[in-house]
């Protein structure tokens, strides 16, 4: 299952890539996508999992900056 | 500014003067030192915080923990003013970055503002706001003024006139009534409308353009993936010259520590590439944001990328220079008038459902009295026999008139003719062409005045008439009498001459094309999926100087990036050189990451102004 998520409270591009590295790196996703300026992020991973991923995701991202909210 | 700004904005504020004050009233005094470590502290803890965190997380080399570095350096060998001046300036550098960041953020955004918010449907007779994914198909919608069309659809009630610049860049509001198509992200101007949902939110022209130009960023251009290899070894090294630096001079020559680690601080300090990092994505972005305003929709930064080096481009005939539907274009009469010409060929081809027909019918524009014809009966591959007003009428190409007898003649335009006689008695004919495109000349002008050095032009049509439109709009080669493989063909050639060839079509038949060539270009995607599909670049509607105004942003979106890829290098390699050099301080060196970070973000969102 593919999934986009808005996200706020991020204002550097840079730190966006990081993002997406670091969610790349979660288990279970198997594809994900930071967006900066559409402040979209794409996950996508299998759906019987998909809910714990994104809560791994969640943290990944924050990981790399405290401030970053993704909203459902 | 959003509420972190501000905050951060007032303990700048707050530490500058703190700082400043010490500096002058207490200098040299304890209580001034205390003073402007305070200071240092009130701008920079935060800093220093993260990038303990960021180290504990495994994460060296980022920027917060070489600023703390540098700053905390800057202490060490006492120069007390020179670390609260550098983190102050690194924070106001940062203040600037995330302001100019977030409002070109915003406004690339606001480029692609096209979903409605809601959708009022009608639902068990009561009119319901929902959002515009949870609308089933075959559902109706109410569609008030001022408000975006939510789906694509068919009016079922009301008319109105509606505004679809924002997908195709063509200001001019079309009209609509019962029984007319009608897209998503469209602006009802001026009158109620009821429509029936004919798709999901999904498969909405709203929702492909949106998704389109989203996912443009995955496509990335040479530049991009070139600024990703820098990153990744720029930082590394510069940071390891700057340890060199602190180290090397010191132990092997037995020079001043202070002045070394000093020097080795100014190298940390322009070890960000940020500027490359966030402004050549934001070029890109911005420029294929700004592009899909004007109907332009460019599926990767790779094509604009290519788009900016082309010299050649292709176009299809029918249906891309031409306006692909059939027009009347000369009546020729002998001895009668145009109009009785006309209305015979018409009354005649009454019946048949053939382009031709439909299009002597729809230039007759008058009544056509069918109890007048008697009878019609074909006479396979040349024409038709009428008998109208009890007169017969023979209405066919030129193997007919010889057939019958009648001295009849060519024309001397091209065109598909039909000739018209009564009995054996020579009435004239009428020349019949599909019509080239008002802007097709302009387009191809404004080509070569981008410096376009070869056009050309294929078509399965006959070499006469194709020689003619060809010539109408000053393409420089004409390629007749194709067939679709060899369209193919024609392209690879011109690849292999190493021309970077673009191909313009309508993406229904040309799809192999179309994928063949360096860019595709598909026009008139509103309403074709095929053309979205195949495309790498997509015009909404069918307007050929979009080619030009499309090559045109993406030299400029290149020029921009290039610029700021030079700049950005230039500036930190100088820095480099005169830190290594001792020349540099650290306000040149705060300049050289921050200063040039917002230098180059502001000329990127110049792909944006016209």
């Amino acid at each position: 299952m593919k999934k986009t998520f808005k996200f706020e409270n991020l204002d550097c591009a840079h730190c966006a890539m990081k993002i997406e590295k670091a969610i790349c790196a979660v288990d279970g996703v198997s594809e994900a996508k930071v967006n900066f300026f559409a402040q979209k992020i794409t996950v996508e991973a299998a759906d019987e999992r998909f809910d714990e991923v994104m809560r791994q995701v969640q943290k990944a991202a924050k990981r790399v900056e405290r401030d970053i909210e993704i909203l459902n | 500014m959003s509420g972190k700004q501000k905050k951060l904005l007032v303990r700048i504020i707050a530490a500058a003067l703190i700082s400043v004050a010490a500096q002058t009233l207490l200098r040299g005094e304890a209580l001034g030192q205390i003073l402007i470590a305070a200071a240092y502290l009130l701008v920079g803890l935060e800093v220093l915080c993260s990038a303990a965190g960021n180290i504990l997380r495994g994460q060296i080399f980022d920027e917060k923990f070489l600023m703390s570095i540098a700053t905390v350096g800057a202490f060490a060998i006492g120069e007390y003013m020179e670390a609260v001046a550098v983190m102050l300036f690194y924070q106001l550098g940062e203040l600037f970055q995330s302001i100019a960041v977030g409002k070109s953020r915003k406004s690339i955004a606001s480029l692609m503002d096209i979903r409605a918010d809601y959708a009022v449907v009608l639902r068990d007779g009561k009119e319901q706001k929902l959002s515009p994914e949870e609308v089933e198909v075959g559902e109706t919608l109410i569609v008030r003024v001022g408000e975006k069309v939510p789906l694509d659809g068919v009016v079922t009630e009301g008319r109105t006139t509606v505004n679809a610049s924002a997908l195709t860049g063509e200001s001019l509001p079309e009209s609509k009534e019962e029984g007319d198509k009608i897209v998503s992200g469209a602006v009802n101007l001026s009158g109620v409308v009821k429509v029936r949902v004919s798709g999901r939110y999904e498969e909405s022209t709203v929702a492909k353009i949106l998704e389109l130009v989203e996912n443009s960023a995955e496509k990335k251009a040479h530049a991009e993936n070139f600024i990703t290899r820098f990153a990744r070894l720029y930082t590394p090294c510069v940071v390891a010259g700057a340890l060199l630096l602190c180290l090397v001079p010191p132990l092997l020559f037995a020079q001043p520590w202070n002045e070394w680690i000093n020097r080795a601080l100014v190298f940390l300090v322009v070890s960000c590439p940020c500027a490359l990092v966030v402004s050549v994505p934001m070029s890109f972005f911005g420029a294929i944001g700004g592009a899909s305003r004007k109907g332009i929709l460019i599926k990767g930064a790779s094509y604009l990328e290519i788009l900016a080096k082309t010299d050649t481009v292709v176009f299809d005939k029918t249906g891309t220079i031409t306006k692909g539907s059939f027009k009347v274009n000369a009546i020729h009469p002998s001895n009668i008038s145009e109009d009785t010409l006309l209305d015979i060929a018409a009354t005649a081809e009454t019946y048949s459902n053939h382009p031709v027909a439909e299009s002597l019918i729809a230039t007759h524009k008058g009544h056509i009295e069918r109890s007048r014809i008697h009878t019609v009966s074909e006479i396979s591959g040349m024409g038709i026999k009428a008998i109208v007003d009890s007169e017969t009428y023979y209405v066919g190409n030129g193997a007919l008139m010889e057939k019958i007898g009648a001295v009849w003649h060519e024309c001397r335009l091209p065109g598909t003719v039909i000739h018209i006689a009564n009995n054996k008695e020579y009435l004239g004919h009428i020349t019949i062409s599909d019509e080239v495109k008002d802007c097709a000349r302009e387009a191809i002008l404004r080509l070569k005045a981008l410096g376009i050095t070869k056009t050309v032009m294929l078509t399965g049509d006959i070499k006469k008439t194709a020689e003619v439109v060809g010539r109408e709009v000053g393409v420089d080669e004409i390629c007749s009498e194709l067939l679709p493989a060899q369209k193919v063909e024609v392209v690879e050639e011109l690849l292999s001459q190493g021309r970077k060839t673009v191909f313009v079509g309508d993406g229904i038949n040309d799809a192999p094309v179309l994928a063949r060539a360096d860019v595709g270009i598909a026009m008139g995607a509103l309403g074709s999926d095929a053309a979205i599909e195949s495309a790498d670049i997509v015009l909404m509607d069918d307007e050929l100087l979009k080619i030009a105004e499309a090559i045109k942003i993406s030299r400029k979106t290149m020029r921009i990036v290039k610029e700021n890829i030079w700049f950005a290098l230039l500036v930190k390699a100088l820095i480099l050189a005169l830190g290594a050099l001792g020349a540099a301080n650290m306000w040149i060196a705060v300049f050289g990451d921050v200063g040039v970070m917002v230098i180059a973000i502001l000329n990127a969102m110049r792909v944006m102004i016209k």
